[in-house]
């Protein structure tokens, strides 16, 4: 390490850096001696702006790595189908095997803080991001998915971020000819001014054309490839890494602006590049903190150094200093190393693209990131300090006191429902935003692009085909899942319960899982009442995840979601890709024919809390998350693929918000028409409420041929699984229940496909 | 059926490998991708400009793209009859080449729209009618400018020559506030074709319908046999 480094070029770095501007770079004093201890001396401006946003929450998991630690990263059973490829934190993606010598690669990655300040580019940047992070991996991107959280949609301030969200991501994905073929939004007081936008990309590639990001190989050329690199979006990872305040409008300049156009060049071009035989070295996109995050994290994967000089990098904007270009995080940038004496290749690629591709560096003994500009270097720092020797804390946790009191909650304390009640429950529950139909959304989103969506948003999982080059294909289906208020009400459990359902979701398509990525969306995590929401949760979906044997991909944290009244309702999103082996088994959760027989899988509900009917009825956010045990979830999963397999399933709907009405209204409502049923449920036993709308988890519901239904009765008997016949569906569009209640069925469509569409195009 | 088809790749075309998959894979003729800096079309049968967002359609879509090396070669290709194609942005780019009359201009509710529509097909020429398509096409769309725009004078012209091939009907109706509910068109000549919808999402099992598969096939028809 030298001991001093010269006077920077751009005179406004010279400056001593005092207490207050190393606060100002949200680092801890403790944190800014550790710096001094790694370089010997004190750090420039510049060094201590890199410092800054590769130890920030977003770029070192510094707070979440120690719960990190219980998601299990391979699969439990080294024989089963679906071994993981590239395991989470390895690269920038993880991979998993889908036979044949191919496999898959996705992930799933925030941008809430953009997308509160400006919606459009937020989230449009968010979907360019992580097509970037799979691209690099050398896969091409097939399926995108989002998981969007926002605040009361009757409040017009949300339904201006709604509205430029769900643009922005439309405005991107589509221009990249990529499908958006599923996701999930929620509507919640608890996001008001702090909207969550997680987006998920997935690509496909053969095993042998895995690409690494590592810097290897002396004397090898580092390339900048992409777009020229502007202020936009400087510090954008610090910025995502602190609570959102009044005053978060004007870092505006932290969101960054993104150019879908050029995102496509450079797809194409690096998916060229890296088609070549041995050309690239190592490649990872510049993403969070850019220049400095994609150089020192491919220098110390390599165990190599790396020096690159500024002078040589794209720039669309004069007098940028070091510090701003180390970091800009303008969009649709990548760093490439190849093998030297191959730099033709490389550059005639790009020309052919128009895009650039600048030699700005080289692969260097040893383990230090070299920084120059205008002949002088002016960053040396060691890339594992920045890497891999960041702080790690175990945060203080604490249980919020509201739980003692929702746990304690009782149906008693409500009257329950009679008829009248009844009838007019369902309406307001169908018609509730974050259950009503999104179709408002996805049909902004090219979701038939690619022409392989098999089963396109609306029913339990999205589903695609995959061509392989030999022929061959293979079917995927992926679901998002994530109930914030089981999460506030019972951390633990709510995050047993998103990997449950999304696990659900997926047996009700006709896939088995593969493997899961997730977003980890919290408040502050020094604050010991959030630090516990975390603590908890993130436990729940690694202990669910260790069952069920679905290894973790990677993923993303996002903390600091908060606004200036509280944080948001724990939230850990979670997005589980799956397998379908037959073509025949891909299923919806759609009536076919209108003579079906409809079965409840797993029988009848016994608890009411945290419910959708205690939210839109009763405006109550209280009560206990549904037990779950995993035994009896894992038994149905199976019950209901052996059965698909079986060929004896026309639709499978797994039952979550809002309970059984409304699983069993949603699978009347068909792409092409709307059918109807006539419902026997026995009401004596219970209050009514909670036999019609309680949420007790480990339940679906099927609709099955009338010649097939002894059989799965049958089997349901054998393999230990209740099943009820609760009904069956009719031609003629009306719900019968019990002789008590009729509704048209029209109707209650109206009310689910209207909800959303009434407010945003009004 | 021994033919070749020439899919232009704009930059930011991306619909081009599904079109390639369409042609070569499902209908089972010789197709290839050709790029925008090409001069020549080479060995070509027919030509197919498939959709996407050409140049990022940051300036009107197709606008630019006309301006590609490439174009000079379609222009003259269709100007010796040889059957061409557009498809969603080729449809707007051959508009903007002066290759179909009219112009497409922002959906009338203002969003991009994803969805199936139903299509009325016309006899229109030997090929495109309704005895040899079908009356009847489900095919699904994916566009933010689909409205498509005529003077009442062009307008007239293109009803009288019977060069509207397909237009929007029932129960799905007119997503885009399309003039006469317009979906698709040729020229006058019966070489060149037009449509928003994307009759390449639907022609296999996996897909919703395989109603684009007759209508591909009247277009191939059209390569042995001008109007």
């Amino acid at each position: 390490m030298p001991t001093s480094l010269p006077p920077n070029p751009a005179p406004e770095l010279n400056v001593t850096i005092t207490p207050e501007l190393v606060k100002k770079h949200n680092i801890l004093p403790d944190e800014y001696e550790t710096i001094k201890r790694f370089l010997g001396r004190e750090p420039t401006l510049t060094e201590l702006g890199i410092f800054s946003v590769m130890w920030s929450e977003h770029c070192s998991y510094k707070n979440s790595k120690p719960v990190l630690k219980g998601f299990p990263k391979e699969k439990a059973d080294p024989n089963s189908p679906g071994q993981i490829l590239v395991r989470m934190q390895e690269e920038n993606a993880g991979v998993v095997d889908i036979g044949d010598g191919w496999g898959i690669c996705y992930k799933i990655e925030s941008h809430n803080h953009p997308s509160a300040i400006e919606p459009f580019e937020g989230a449009a940047t968010g979907v360019g991001g992580i097509v970037r992070d799979i691209f690099t991996m050398g896969a091409r991107p097939v399926a995108l998915t989002n998981s969007l959280r926002f605040g009361d949609l009757s409040n017009p301030t949300v339904q201006r971020l709604f509205r430029g969200v769900v643009h922005g991501i439309s405005h991107y994905g589509n221009c990249l000819g990529i499908p958006n073929v599923g996701g999930d939004v929620y509507f919640d007081p608890c996001y008001e001014g702090n909207p969550l936008v997680n987006a998920l990309c997935l690509g496909v590639l053969r095993h042998s054309e895995i690409k690494r990001g590592k810097a290897t190989g002396v004397g090898n050329p580092v390339y900048y490839v992409g777009a020229a690199t502007g202020r936009d979006g400087l510090g954008g990872a610090a910025f995502a890494s602190r609570e959102l305040t009044e005053e978060s409008k004007e870092d505006r300049p932290a969101v960054q602006k993104g150019d879908p156009f050029m995102e496509k060049l450079l797809l194409e071009a690096c998916l060229e590049m890296m088609a070549v035989p041995g050309l690239v070295v190592g490649i990872q996109d510049m993403g969070a903190a850019g220049l400095t995050c994609s150089s020192c994290e491919t220098a110390s994967r390599g165990n190599s150094g790396v020096i690159i000089d500024l002078d040589k990098v794209p720039q669309r904007e004069t007098g940028m200093n070091s510090y701003e270009i180390m970091l800009s995080e303008s969009q649709e940038r990548m760093l490439v190393i190849v093998v030297k004496g191959r730099e033709k290749e490389i550059e005639d690629i790009f020309a052919k693209w128009d895009l650039h591709a600048a030699h700005i560096g080289e692969v260097t003994e040893g383990n230090d990131m070299v920084v120059k500009h205008k002949g002088v270097v002016i960053a040396h720092i060691p890339a594992k300090a920045l890497t891999d020797e960041g702080p790690t804390y175990y945060r203080e946790s604490k249980e919020p006191a509201y739980l003692a009191e929702t746990r304690a909650w009782r149906p008693e304390s409500i009257a329950d429902l009679d008829s009248a009640g009844i009838q007019s429950a369902l309406l307001k529950l169908l018609a509730d935003p974050s259950i009503a139909s999104k179709a408002w959304v996805y049909r902004q989103y090219d979701h038939h692009v690619m022409a392989s969506t098999t089963v396109a948003p609306g029913s339990d999982a999205g589903v695609f085909r995959i061509r392989l080059e030999d022929g061959k294909q293979k079917f995927i289906a992926i679901s998002n899942d994530c109930n914030n208020r089981y999460c506030a009400l019972n951390p633990y459990r709510g995050g047993l319960i998103a990997v449950a359902e999304c696990l659900r979701n997926l047996a009700c398509s006709g896939a088995r899982p593969l493997a899961m990525t997730d977003n980890l969306n919290f408040g502050n995590p020094y604050k010991p009442e959030v630090f516990y929401t975390i603590k908890e949760s993130v436990k729940g979906l690694a202990d669910a995840c260790t069952f069920f044997d679905v290894p973790v991909l990677g993923g993303n944290v996002s903390f600091y979601n908060e606004n200036p009244t509280g944080a948001v309702d724990p939230t850990p999103t979670v997005s589980i890709a799956g397998q379908i082996d037959r073509e025949e088994c891909i299923t919806t959760q759609y009536i076919k024919d209108g003579f079906e027989t409809i079965i409840l899988l797993g029988d009848w509900p016994n608890e009411l809390g945290a419910s959708y009917f205690l939210k839109t009825i009763h405006g109550l956010k209280t009560g206990d998350t549904p037990e779950i045990d995993l035994n009896r979830e894992r038994a149905l999963h199976d019950f209901i693929r052996s059965q698909i397999d079986a060929g004896r399933v026309a639709a499978a709907h797994d039952l979550s918000e809002g309970g059984l009405l409304v699983a069993l209204a949603e699978m009347l409502f068909s792409p092409d028409r709307t059918f109807g049923a006539v419902l026997t449920i026995p009401m004596d036993a219970q209050r009514h409420d909670v036999r019609l709308f309680g949420e007790s988890q480990s339940r679906a519901l099927f609709a099955v041929p009338p010649a097939k239904t002894a059989a799965v009765l049958d089997a349901a008997k054998k393999a230990g699984v209740s099943a009820i016949i609760i009904g069956r569906a009719t031609i003629q569009p009306e719900l019968k229940l019990n002789g008590t209640n009729t509704w048209s069925a029209e109707s209650l469509r109206k009310a689910w496909s209207e909800a959303i569409p009434s407010v945003m195009e009004r | 059926m021994s033919m070749n088809v020439a899919i232009i790749q704009f930059p930011g075309s991306n619909c081009d490998f599904d079109a390639l998959h369409a042609f070569r894979d499902v209908l089972g003729v010789s197709a290839r991708l050709v790029f925008h800096k090409d001069t020549a079309l080479g060995e070509a049968d027919a030509v197919v400009l498939p959709g996407g967002f050409s140049y990022g359609d940051y300036l009107r879509c197709g606008a630019i793209a006309r301006f590609s090396p490439i174009m000079p070669a379609v222009m003259a290709f269709a100007a010796r009859g040889g059957p061409v194609l557009g498809i969603c942005n080729g449809f707007q780019i051959l508009c903007e080449a002066g290759l179909l009359p009219g112009a497409l201009i922002r959906n009338s509710g203002l969003e991009f729209r994803c969805q199936q529509v139903d299509l009325a097909v016309e006899d229109s020429t030997e090929f495109f009618n309704k005895a040899h398509i079908g009356a009847k096409l489900r095919i699904p769309i994916a566009h933010g400018e689909g409205n498509y725009r005529i003077d009442p004078e062009g307008l007239k012209q293109l009803e009288a020559n019977k060069q509207v091939i397909v237009r929007y009907t029932k129960p799905m109706g007119n997503p885009n506030g399309s003039i006469n509910d317009i979906a698709g068109i040729r020229n006058v000549a019966g070489n060149v074709f037009g449509l928003m919808p994307h009759p390449e999402r639907a022609i296999e099992p996996i897909h919703e319908t395989e109603d684009g598969l007759p209508f591909l096939k009247a277009f191939l028809h059209s390569v042995s046999v001008p109007v």
